[in-house]
Order: structure tokens, then C-alpha cells, then sequence
């Protein structure tokens, strides 16, 4: 188990990265001017009760002790009381979370679905009208500014073409599904509310649209370079110098090698996802992490805006890990030697 | 065999001096448009910048409360704002906190990072793998998360998210300049230097940074289309600048309350990001394409 | 004149030629102008017939044979004069498919870079049955027999082993072996082996050039062999062509054109040659550069380092005529003698 020697220090490297994320949420929190007491007690609260907030927190014991209290909470999935809500900051978050993954999953595929072809396109007929098409696409894409581009698609399909709706998940009309997996798509399926499923559908296009735009820039601007560096390589050659059909070059030998180094890209590419979800949300109302965290941000609710830091930071360092093994599994020279 | 053709090219070029350097690179401009388009667009927002008050037609803060959520016409071309001043003018005066803002950004991080980078690869040993290790940390997290969580501790204005930002960019340039520090220090005009009995400092300030400013000023150009979006979504969602300043996110996001009907609100600021935005990728692209070698002949 | 050339260059055996390139001229267009890779080449390759091409890189080798199976990238270059034949059909009357149909089972390339000819992520055995199912109707078995049996042709011990490898967990030796025997899995009529031991030890060059030439033979292949080193190309080969700056200088059969070089060039290459220089004296090496192709010399292109060059080279170049047994494209190979007696040259 070669493999092993490269996983491992993979994970010793995940447990730092979870702590430094512990260490920046902590002094971030230990950043913001005022007193968190008062904020929780509120501004008329006695000197008592401020007293007793305190001590509730921890606030009057030294910083090193708060920092053990902070990481063991971490530990514990306590990730604090949101100012706003009341509720636990994690609670809210598995509130909140299904809208987030279902939204960003739908843009993942449909940027995927159209950007790679896209991209192999693109190297193969360079310099051809597919690829000028293709080029301006993807640059159109890098350049958006994600908030903009959603309120354009508001303007245009809902205010004036009243076609699509332009917030919500669902329609105010309409029974939510029950929760079991927490993606609408699924749960209405599952229920057979068919109501309900295109509902979510017709919510799903505007967002899940202005979100995979931004990241088919990157997808389709990533698979044209490393098919073009491929395609010029010298097992290209030899494989035309055979005789193979061009499909099968293109597919089998090609599209394959570029693929690998773009697997690590995909990782990377999901932080930029995550920020864009951030802004499309709030264009759209969409009740996921974005929309909550922007809340959060915009009332100084900071035990929610670190609780969401927190969670996020380990969603992508773990998603990055995953891709990194498979990124492992895809290489035969590191699968088979290590 | 491509490599043949290509090689000449280059040799070619490499040989004739600036004179066909000047053709190469008009050849290449030609062969790319789209690099020429970049330079105009950044070329004008960069007069716009010095230009503003000669360019705008009104005092962006002048109110006109008789004349206020106009649509564009001859007299106000992007229209006015619910106070009723002039948005053209305030788009134009707004590339000033903007793109300043984006370049400030740009500008810290590679001047930090590149300090870090070539003291880490210089110094060696224990606290270069502690600075590299603390950047791997900084860099496995989600950048633009972090800044935004940065930037609302700091307390939402344009300096705070502009520092929010520089800060999560630092590791890319902290990598670029020890990487291209090291490489740079095995070469061997360097190690002439060296035996020549000049100072590490002398060293670094005469014989590295110069050399490896190249890749680094090619990334930072790179960069700065992405910051462009970045700053204006930091205003955006109300980290960055404040209402009364005229910056283009900012714009859009009081714009957003009158989309339903004043549509040109939030369009031509947001056009202005896009259009500013584009012309740094094309722009950063082109010039990546001539510098690469591995490119240059095609 | 020409009637002459041509009689000389007929190929020795019956059946009709392999290659045949007539007074090819190819260039590459670049913003600075265009490239005259190709002038004037003429070759022709017989039945059976192992040839050599031998000259500094860049000389335009692996452009001529590139351009006879079209795998130069297409749309980067122009062909401005001349004709190919292959097997007596055109290439460049036939469309992507039907060139896929010759490359591979009609003409085989065996390039030089043994490191990277191989596609990193397929196993050896996937990437030799790819190429026998594409171009033969054998079921996947039948297919990987075949792979095997080359294999083991290619004095290679475990076939098995190998064909379930990597092409990273082979040497640079064993990947060669590889690739020569993906070249002769379908039985082609031509191979193209340009300069395939370059890049190996000079302890597995003999080996592996040796492995090409016994199974050309046995097969009835013909073959191209490229090189930059003329003793080695002259060991293996029938014919010799000399290529200077994408012209053909001198051609004949091989003893004829060591024995008696007529080419000042071709003397030159001769001299360089470590093996047949005294003990004690010294190494020679040609003086000046090869021209730029962009914007080549009038007259003679290897005027400039000829030292025989006289105001007769600098008007025109020189067309191919006859010599002792061969044919030459100098001004001067009247007045040149050869400076490697023939006593020195057999070895």
C-alpha cells in the first residue's frame, strides 16, 4: 500500500489546515471592536447580567483558556449562538446547507456538461470560429461579476418577460417537500409531488444559470490549454503516425491525459464556486449558506459569519483532499509506484 | 515538427533585435485582437481615472432632487439616481475607487509576498519551511471566504476589503517569488556574484528581484481582472465601500432596489465592472502568450 | 543530365517503389516570411530497399518524410513544388481517413523520443492492440497473440509483464523495443525510423538498430532510415541520400558514396567522424552555420563553408549530376578529388 505513504501526510496536513482555520476564526472573533457581552445581553442590560454573559462565554478567563474552550467546542460542533436567530450557529447551518449543495451541485454539472466539450472543441479547431466562440464565452465568463450578471437575468426574466421567477426556491404557494434529503429536486421525487418538483425546477434555472456561467469560464479555459499542451505531445504523434482514427486520439488518448491535471483544478475551481453561491443567493434569495452569511455580515452577527468560515474552510480542504486522492487514482504513475 | 518551425521562429526573433522584436509583437497583437481590444479598454479606464472631472459631464454629488430616477436621455446618458444625480458621472468618477482600490490590492499583496517569498528562500532552513507550511495552510482555504470573514471583522469600509483581500492573496506571490528565488539563486550569474563577495542584499536587490519580476508582474496582471470583481462583490454585499461613495459595486447593489423599474440603475455600473474586468483578462492573457516562449512561435 | 540522374537512382528491385518524393519543395509561412524547409528533394525508395537520410538536424530529414505521410500540422505549411508518391498513390489526394488507413499499415514511423512516444496512461499492451485492431479485422485475442509474438521478436523476454506495464516502468531501451515493434505489428510496406536510437545508450543502439534491420529483411520491408551520424546510417543502408539546408547534396549507393565523396559536404561529414580520424590527430569540425532558411545565400547554400567555393557557386545552385556511381549537386566535382581514399574508407 504505496498509496498510503502519500494519503497520510494528506491528513496530517488537513488537521493543520483545521487548526489554522480554528486559530483565524479565533483571532478574527478576537478582531471586531466591541464588547460580543453586550451584543448577546443587549444595550440595557445590567452590569449583573453582563457579568454573568461573560462568564457564560468564557470572556473573562485568559485568552489561551478561550482558545481551548473555542477549539473544544469546534470539536464538539458547537460552533456558537447566532446573535440573530437565537439558534445554534451549526443548527442553522444544516438548516441551510441542502440549498447551498443542491444549487452549487446543479451549476458543478451543467458547467462541467458544457465546458469540457467545450474546451476539447476549442483546442482541437483552434484559432477556428468554435474556438473565437468558445474564447470569448469563457473570458465573457472570468470577467462577470456574478452579482450583476444574476440581477441582469432578474431584469430580463422576470420583471420584464415574467417567464422565469426571480427568487425563492420554491413558489410561495406550494407545500415545501419533506425533508429527507434536503434537496428539493430529490425530496418532491421521492414524494411524488410533481407540483413541487417543477416548481423547484423552474426556481432552480436563474441561479443555477448565473452560478455555472462564471465556472464555465474556468472549466472551458482550463480543458482548452491542457488539451492543447496534450494534443502536442509525442504519443500524439504516434498514435496519428498509426493510423488511429482522430475520435479515438481525441477521446482515448488525449481528452484523457488533459483530464488529469484539470481533476485538481476542478478542487481549486469549488472555492470560487462557494463565493459565487455567496453572491447569486443574495441576488436570488435563495435561503442557503450565502444568503445567510451575507445576512450575518450586513447585522455584525459574527458567531455565525465564523461559523460559516469555519464549515466552509473544511467543506473545500476536505473536497480538495477527495480530489487530490482521485487525482492519485487517475495518474497510473503515482497510482503504481507511489 | 512543429518544433522545428516554432524553434526557428524563435531564434529568428531572439536574433534580430528590437526592431523585429517590435514586428514580433505586432505580429502577435495581430494574430490576437482580442490583446489589442484589452490595452484600448484599460488604456481608456486608466484616463478615466486621471480624466474624471474633465470627462463628467456633472459633480457626481451634486443632488438634483427635481430630476431624480431619470432615465437616460441626451441630457443624463446612464440616467440619475434616486437623488437625482448624474450616474454617468458617477460611474466615471467611480474608477476611481474601483480600479485604484483593485490595483491597491494587487499592489500590496505582490509587495509583501515577494518580500516574504525572497527573505523565505534566502534565509533557508527552519523558518522558510515555517513560512511555507503557515502558506499552505493560508492557501488550502477558501480565499475570498476568508476575506470576506476578514473584512467584516475589520468593519465594513473600501480600505478594511481592500487589506481583507491583499491579505489572502499574499501566499500566491509568497510561492512565486521563492520559487523563482531559488531558481534564480542556482544560476550562474548569481553564484559569480557570490564569489565575488557581494552582500545577500546586494544580491537580491540587483541580481534576483530584477529577474524574477517578470512572472511575477505577469501573474499580478492576471490577477487583477479577478480583484476588479472581487472589491466591486465585497461593495457589493456591504463590506466594501459605503453608499454615499460613488464605487461601482456599491452602485449596483443601491441599484438593486430599483430594478424592477429604473432597469439602468444597476446595469451600466455592473457594465462597467464587466467591461473593466475583461479588458485585465485579455490584456493579462496576451501578455502571458508573448512572454511564454513555449508559445511564441504559434 | 536528368535522364542520367535517374537511371543511377533506379531502385534495384522489380516490384514498384515504396516512396517516391519528385523535386518536393515545401515551406513554413512565419510573420518574418517563410521558411524554405524543403528545395527541390528528390527520393525514391524501392521494394525492399533500406535507405539512408543523413544530415545535421534541421537539414529538413524528418520534414520530407513527415510531409510523405502528411503528419506535419496542417494548414503550417506549404508545398510549392514536386510531387509524392506512396505505394503509387498520392498522399495528398487523399482525405483524413484513407490517410489513416496507410499510416500505421502501409507506412510505419518509428520516432525518436522513446521517453514521451508513448501514451502515459494506456498500458503497452492496450496501445499495441489499438493499433492491430484498427487496422486488421482480429478479435481482442487475437490481437493481443499478435502483440506478443512481435514482442517477443523484439528480444523482449517477458511479453506478458510488458504488456501489462506503463510505459513509465520501462527503460528508454525497452519503450524503443516498444514502439519498433507497434511499427511492424500490421506488416507495413515502409518503415520510418528517424534517428530512433538518438536518445539510447550507444551500448543499446546496436541492438536495437539491429533488431529493425533483421526483421525489414525478414518482412521485405523498406526502410528510411534518419540520422544525423552517417557511420551508423551507412552500416544499415543500400543507398545513401546526403541532405544539406533542405536540398539533397549527394545520393548513390553507399559503398560508392564513402568510397569517393564527391560533395565538399558530404567529405566534411566524413572527416567528423571520430572512428576514422588517426589516433593523434585532431577532431575536425565544420566551420560556420547552417543558413538561415528564411532568407537563404544565392547560388550553392553550403558556399559560405565550402572551401572549395568559387564564383560559379555564388550565381546558382547546383543541379544533381552524375559522379562515379552516384549523383552530386556541385559546381566543382570535377576539380575536387576525394579527399578519403578508398582504402581509408572500407572499414
Amino acid at each position: 500500500m504505496t498509496i498510503m505513504r502519500i494519503i497520510i501526510p494528506r491528513f496530517v496536513m488537513l488537521f493543520f489546515v483545521v487548526f489554522g482555520v480554528a486559530v483565524i476564526t479565533f483571532i478574527i472573533s478576537h478582531l471586531i471592536p466591541g464588547d460580543p457581552a453586550r451584543m448577546i445581553a443587549g444595550d440595557r442590560a445590567s452590569a449583573e447580567t453582563l457579568m454573568s454573559v461573560r462568564r457564560d462565554l468564557g470572556l473573562d478567563r485568559p485568552v489561551w483558556d478561550q482558545f481551548a474552550i473555542y477549539v473544544s467546542n469546534l470539536l464538539h460542533g458547537d460552533l456558537g449562538t447566532s446573535l440573530r436567530t437565537r439558534r445554534s450557529v451549526a443548527g442553522d447551518i444544516a438548516t441551510f446547507l441542502p440549498a447551498t449543495m443542491e444549487l452549487g451541485a446543479i451549476s458543478l454539472i451543467l458547467s462541467i456538461v458544457i465546458g469540457i466539450p467545450l474546451g476539447v472543441a476549442s483546442a482541437i479547431y483552434k484559432d477556428g470560429p468554435i474556438d473565437q466562440v468558445a474564447r470569448t464565452i469563457s473570458v465573457c465568463g472570468i470577467s462577470m461579476p456574478v452579482f450583476w450578471f444574476a440581477l441582469v437575468l432578474v431584469l430580463l426574466f422576470y420583471a420584464k418577460l415574467h417567464i422565469l421567477p426571480g427568487s425563492g426556491r420554491i413558489d410561495m404557494g406550494i407545500a415545501l417537500p419533506t425533508r429527507i434529503t434536503g434537496f428539493f429536486l430529490i425530496d418532491s421525487l421521492l414524494e411524488g409531488r410533481m407540483d413541487a418538483f417543477w416548481s423547484s425546477v423552474r426556481h432552480l434555472i436563474l441561479p443555477s444559470a448565473v452560478l455555472a456561467f462564471a465556472n464555465l469560464g474556468v472549466i472551458t479555459r482550463q480543458i482548452r490549454a491542457s488539451m492543447l499542451d496534450v494534443l502536442q505531445e509525442d504519443y500524439i504523434r504516434t498514435a496519428r503516425a498509426s493510423g488511429l482514427r482522430r475520435r479515438v486520439i481525441i477521446f482515448n488518448h488525449a481528452l484523457r491525459n488533459a483530464l488529469i491535471p484539470s481533476i485538481t483544478l476542478l478542487g481549486l475551481a469549488l472555492g470560487d464556486l462557494l463565493y459565487g453561491a455567496v453572491l447569486t443567493e443574495t441576488v436570488f434569495a435563495w435561503p442557503g449558506m450565502g444568503t445567510y452569511v451575507v445576512t450575518s455580515i450586513q447585522t455584525l452577527d459574527f458567531p455565525a459569519i465564523m461559523g460559516f468560515t469555519v464549515v466552509a474552510s473544511i467543506g473545500y480542504v476536505l473536497i480538495n483532499l477527495i480530489v487530490d486522492i482521485a487525482y492519485m487514482f487517475a495518474d497510473p504513475q503515482i497510482r503504481e509506484i507511489g | 515538427m512543429m518544433s522545428v518551425a516554432s524553434s526557428t521562429t524563435q531564434s529568428v526573433a531572439a536574433a534580430a533585435g528590437w526592431k523585429s522584436r517590435l514586428h514580433f509583437f505586432w505580429y502577435l497583437t495581430r494574430r490576437s485582437p482580442l490583446t489589442l481590444v484589452g490595452a484600448v479598454i484599460i488604456l481608456m479606464v486608466i484616463v478615466m481615472i486621471v480624466a474624471a472631472p474633465l470627462i463628467a459631464p456633472y459633480n457626481p454629488d451634486k443632488l438634483m432632487l427635481s430630476a431624480r430616477l431619470q432615465p437616460p436621455s441626451a441630457l443624463h446618458w446612464f440616467g440619475t439616481d434616486e437623488v437625482g444625480r448624474d450616474l454617468f458621472s458617477r460611474i466615471i468618477y467611480g474608477s476611481r475607487a474601483s480600479c485604484v482600490a483593485a490595483f491597491m490590492i494587487v499592489l500590496i499583496s505582490v509587495s509583501i509576498g515577494v518580500v516574504i517569498g525572497c527573505m523565505s528562500a534566502i534565509l533557508g532552513g527552519r523558518i522558510d519551511t515555517a513560512i511555507m507550511r503557515l502558506m499552505d495552510v493560508i492557501m488550502a482555504l477558501p480565499a475570498l471566504v476568508l476575506a470576506m470573514a476578514l473584512a467584516a471583522a475589520l468593519g465594513p469600509s473600501l480600505v478594511n476589503s481592500m487589506l481583507a483581500v491583499a491579505m489572502v492573496r499574499i501566499p500566491a506571490y509568497v510561492r512565486l517569488a521563492r520559487g523563482q528565488t531559488l531558481s534564480l539563486r542556482e544560476r550562474v550569474f548569481v553564484k559569480a556574484a557570490r564569489t565575488f563577495g557581494a552582500s545577500p542584499l546586494y544580491i537580491l536587490r540587483w541580481h534576483v528581484l530584477p529577474n524574477a519580476m517578470s512572472p511575477i508582474i505577469v501573474q499580478a496582471t492576471l490577477d487583477l481582472g479577478g480583484i476588479v470583481l472581487i472589491a466591486a462583490a465585497l461593495s457589493f454585499i456591504g463590506l466594501g465601500a459605503q453608499p454615499p461613495t460613488s464605487e461601482w459595486g456599491a452602485l449596483v447593489s443601491t441599484g438593486r432596489n430599483y430594478i424592477l423599474d429604473q432597469w439602468w440603475y444597476c446595469t451600466f455600473p455592473g457594465l462597467a465592472i464587466l467591461i473593466t474586468a475583461m479588458g485585465c483578462n485579455l490584456l493579462g492573457d496576451g501578455i502571458r502568450d508573448m512572454l511564454d516562449p513555449r508559445l511564441g512561435g504559434r | 543530365m536528368m535522364v542520367a540522374a535517374s537511371e543511377i537512382l533506379k531502385p534495384t528491385g522489380q516490384k514498384p517503389a515504396a516512396l517516391t518524393i519528385d523535386g518536393l519543395s515545401l515551406e513554413f509561412p512565419t510573420y518574418a516570411g517563410a521558411i524554405k524547409a524543403l528545395d527541390d528533394v528528390t527520393i525514391e525508395i524501392g521494394a525492399s530497399e533500406i535507405v539512408g537520410l543523413v544530415g545535421e538536424s534541421g537539414c529538413g530529414k524528418s520534414v520530407t518524410t513527415m510531409a510523405a505521410t502528411r503528419l506535419l500540422p496542417e494548414g503550417r505549411y506549404r508545398v510549392t513544388a514536386g510531387s509524392i508518391r506512396l505505394f503509387g498513390r498520392d498522399p495528398f489526394a487523399m482525405d483524413e481517413t484513407e490517410l489513416q488507413d496507410v499510416r500505421g499499415k502501409l507506412v510505419s514511423t518509428i520516432f525518436q523520443e522513446p521517453m514521451s512516444a508513448l501514451n502515459p496512461t494506456i498500458r503497452i499492451g492496450r496501445q499495441l492492440v489499438g493499433v492491430i485492431q484498427r487496422h486488421e479485422a482480429v478479435s481482442e485475442a487475437e490481437a493481443e497473440r499478435t502483440a506478443r509474438g512481435i514482442l517477443k521478436d523484439m528480444l523482449i523476454a517477458e511479453p506478458e509483464r510488458i504488456m501489462r506495464a506503463y510505459p513509465f516502468e520501462l527503460s528508454g531501451g525497452m519503450r524503443q523495443r516498444v514502439l519498433i515493434a507497434m511499427a511492424f505489428s500490421c506488416n507495413p510496406g515502409l518503415i520510418i525510423a528517424d534517428e530512433p536510437t538518438t536518445a539510447l545508450d550507444v551500448t543499446v543502439q546496436a541492438v536495437i538498430l539491429r533488431l529493425i534491420l533483421d526483421r525489414a529483411k525478414r518482412t521485405g520491408t523498406s526502410v528510411v532510415f534518419i540520422s544525423h551520424n552517417i557511420a551508423v546510417v551507412s552500416q544499415l543502408c543500400d543507398r545513401l541520400y546526403v541532405m544539406y539546408a533542405g536540398r539533397i547534396v549527394e545520393s548513390g549507393p553507399t559503398r560508392a558514396v564513402l568510397e569517393a565523396p564527391q560533395h565538399p559536404y558530404t567529405q566534411a561529414l566524413l572527416r567528423c567522424l571520430p572512428e576514422r580520424v588517426e589516433p593523434k590527430a585532431e577532431l575536425e569540425a565544420i566551420p560556420g552555420t547552417v543558413p538561415n532558411l528564411l532568407d537563404p545565400p544565392p547560388g550553392c547554400f553550403y558556399r559560405p563553408r565550402c572551401p572549395e567555393a568559387n564564383d560559379q557557386c555564388f550565381a546558382k545552385p547546383p543541379s544533381m549530376a552524375p559522379a562515379p556511381d552516384h549523383i552530386v549537386a556541385c559546381w566543382r566535382r570535377e576539380t575536387i578529388q576525394p579527399s578519403i581514399k578508398a582504402s581509408e574508407a572500407t572499414q
